[in-house]
């Protein structure tokens, strides 16, 4: 596997989104995957929440060219759209730290390499109102040590074993990963009554 | 030691244990539908692969479909173009696909277990959310990613970690008038939008246990607004006898065999769970949500909480869910006026929905200024309702009739709100921006709710109608 997989750590410009249950509708409009490939996703990233708050963040000047997302808590809920995710890629974002995430919207990010880690809220509120302090300041994000940097400051920032795993070791794009089991699928499915017949 | 569902489903669909400490865990059943898959397929041809178990992957057209007209191409290009995809993409790698000419199109999470597609002992995937309604059958069975849904079609696996598991017991009996859509809105009011994130839920107790296959689906499919990515019942006999003469179920002396297996799936007594949750049934009412997530709810006699009364964490989405909805604190949510009913959706679009709502849509006319639509979950849900005259009750009451697919509940079709509408809706999402509209508003309810909004045009208690 290709080093440039490995996602040991990310650094870039932070982007503060405060709020709790920001749900995938939010992240992306249903309207908006009516497409059948996910370019130019990035574009539409929080399109209704942008229009009608001319201060979202998204739109601030300050904050463009960021690529670490610092969000409330249960980021992500709802649909599983991969759209939401794909569409903060594509604006820009490579990692997130936050107090709680969906789920799904959890798994989509790693599925693209997008590390998600979880802070407490004091450290999360903390963090958001340093970087709208100083927009320009790099956040760093170390998946391997589980702790962001932010000036002198590190903050703890954990995420479970297996995605910790696959992020750092780049063996998050999975489809290569899954494959290399061969056989042993075959032989799991001809275990399974409703596979060979009842 | 006694084990869970959960525990014997994995186990006996681990490939093995990943480098990562995930699980390989094989599919048994994939479903698909044209919105999320189109980039899937993309990514396995750029990858040369093929579909690995072309046989365990079934396909429908829901999201995008109108239910108005729906003769080909279809007015939206968009729309168009996505069901071209799927047409293309499924006879590419030889799938099948229950299109509009097969009699069995409709909302993915109806059609799997009306097909008897969906039973008790599988893992199901599919890119959707709401694939957690499969598990009403006794599966185990979540919503994926596009990405996943590669791994899925290219190795028939995901690479997941274990939920831990919460079982969610509803004690009781429910009051009438109250149905299933309460009890799942209430356990999501209880537990927290976020409180499932990292379980499982296993639904029981006497409500559950006594509940129909069709409301236990609407109880699974609103697991992961609470934050759970699967949820499940324990199969008993009602599973049994509703996976009885299925097209997709074995007939005969293996059905028999079939039904042997899936009882031996079931949580043994003792098993342990990671917590426990209870509630009482018989204190649920009819539940509305008022505000922007499916937590936000209240029984339909009670007034909408203050900000204060939250945790201050909590306070900021209440105020924004004030101001979206245009409501004040400690206003009663009963006498909220609607402009929309909606009665659809893999939460409630099946024939028991329908059922409901006609009963009550009997009891008057739509209201002058309210639009009400009935959308069936799938076309044979369509065609046992017409069989029954559900149809023309409806019409005779002002509501419009339409043909199956996701509809209003996420506006991708001409289904939506305009503008800032205020909807009764029997759908699962009351996100901002939800049915179509970036300023409509949504109430989620029972179809009975919905049917009794919309005959009223406000938000009123059903069971002042059905007295």
């Amino acid at each position: 596997m290709s080093t440039n997989f490995k996602r040991r750590q990310v650094s870039g410009r932070g982007i503060p989104l405060p709020g709790n249950d920001i749900d995938t509708d939010r992240i992306i409009p249903a309207r908006f995957l009516k497409a059948v490939t996910f370019e130019g996703m990035g574009e539409h990233a929080f399109e209704d929440a942008r229009k009608q708050n001319p201060e979202h963040p998204f739109n601030q000047k300050a904050y463009q060219g960021a690529s670490v997302l610092v969000v409330g808590q249960n980021f992500g809920c709802g649909s599983s759209r991969e759209h939401a995710p794909q569409a903060l890629m594509r604006w820009g974002i490579r990692a997130i730290v936050g107090g709680s995430f969906g789920e799904i919207f959890f798994g989509n990010c790693v599925m693209l390499g997008i590390p998600c880690l979880v802070a407490s809220q004091a450290d999360v509120e903390w963090l958001q109102k340093a970087i709208a302090r100083a927009p320009q300041q790099p956040v760093t994000v170390d998946v391997e040590t589980q702790e962001v940097r932010f000036g002198d400051r590190i903050i703890k920032a954990t995420v479970s074993d297996g995605p910790r795993n696959q992020l750092v070791g780049g063996t998050w794009d999975s489809t290569a990963v899954l494959l290399e089991a061969g056989a042993a699928i075959e032989a799991t499915a001809r275990r399974l009554p409703y596979v060979v017949g009842y | 030691m006694a084990r869970t569902l959960l525990d014997k489903v994995w186990e006996a669909h681990t490939v093995r244990t990943l480098p990562s400490g995930q699980t390989q865990l094989l599919i048994g059943l994939h479903l698909i539908h044209e919105v999320t898959t189109p980039q899937a397929f993309q990514m396995l041809k750029e990858l040369k692969l093929t579909v690995r178990m072309p046989e365990r992957t079934f396909g429908t057209l829901d999201h995008i479909i109108p239910t108005a007209d729906q003769t080909r191409p279809y007015a939206d290009p968009l729309a168009e173009d996505m069901a071209a995809h799927m047409y293309k993409n499924t006879k590419e790698f030889g799938l099948p696909l229950f299109d509009m000419a097969s009699g069995r199109q409709g909302i993915v999470h109806v059609i799997g277990p009306e097909l008897g597609l969906s039973q008790p002992g599988m893992t199901i995937a599919c890119g959707d959310s709401h694939t957690s309604t499969h598990g009403a059958v006794g599966a185990i069975a979540f919503g994926i990613g596009t990405t996943q849904v590669r791994d899925v079609l290219a190795t028939q696996c995901l690479a997941m970690a274990k939920p831990k598991l919460r079982q969610v017991r509803v004690d009781g009996a429910l009051a009438k008038g109250v149905y299933a859509k309460d009890v799942i809105l209430a356990i999501i009011g209880t537990l927290g939008v976020k409180g499932g994130v990292g379980y499982a839920y296993e639904y029981a107790g006497p409500i559950i246990e006594r509940m129909t296959m069709e409301e236990r689906l609407t109880v699974c499919n609103m697991s992961i607004e609470g934050g759970a990515r699967c949820g499940y019942v324990n199969p008993d006999a009602t599973t049994i006898e509703y996976l009885r003469g299925r097209p997709y179920t074995p007939a005969g002396a293996a059905f028999d065999r079939a039904a042997a297996w899936w009882k031996t799936m079931a949580t043994e007594p003792g098993a342990k769970f990671d917590d426990v949750a209870r509630l009482d049934g018989a204190a649920i009412e009819p539940v509305v949500t008022w505000g922007i997530n499916p937590g936000m709810s209240v029984g339909v006699s009670q007034r909408i909480p203050s900000p204060d009364s939250q945790p201050e964490p909590e306070r900021p989405t209440f105020h924004e869910a004030l101001a979206h909805m245009g409501f004040e604190a400690g206003q009663p949510i009963k006498g909220a006026k609607i402009d929309v009913a909606f009665v659809g959706s893999c939460t409630n679009g099946r024939l028991s929905d329908l059922r409901i709502a006609a009963e009550v849509a009997k009891k008057g006319k739509v209201a002058k200024h309210v639009r009400a639509l009935i959308v069936p979950g799938s076309q044979q849900v369509a065609r046992a309702a017409e069989a029954e005259g559900l149809h023309e009750i409806f019409q005779a009451a002002g509501f419009q009739w339409r043909k199956a697919g996701c509809s209003m509940c996420l506006g991708m079709n001409d289904d939506k709100l305009q503008g800032r509408e205020m909807s009764a809706s029997s759908s699962n999402r009351n996100f901002i921006g939800r049915q179509g509209s970036p300023t409509g508003r949504t109430l989620l309810m029972s179809p009975a709710m919905v049917a009794a909004a919309a005959i009223t045009g406000v938000v009123t208690d059903v069971r002042e109608i059905l007295r």
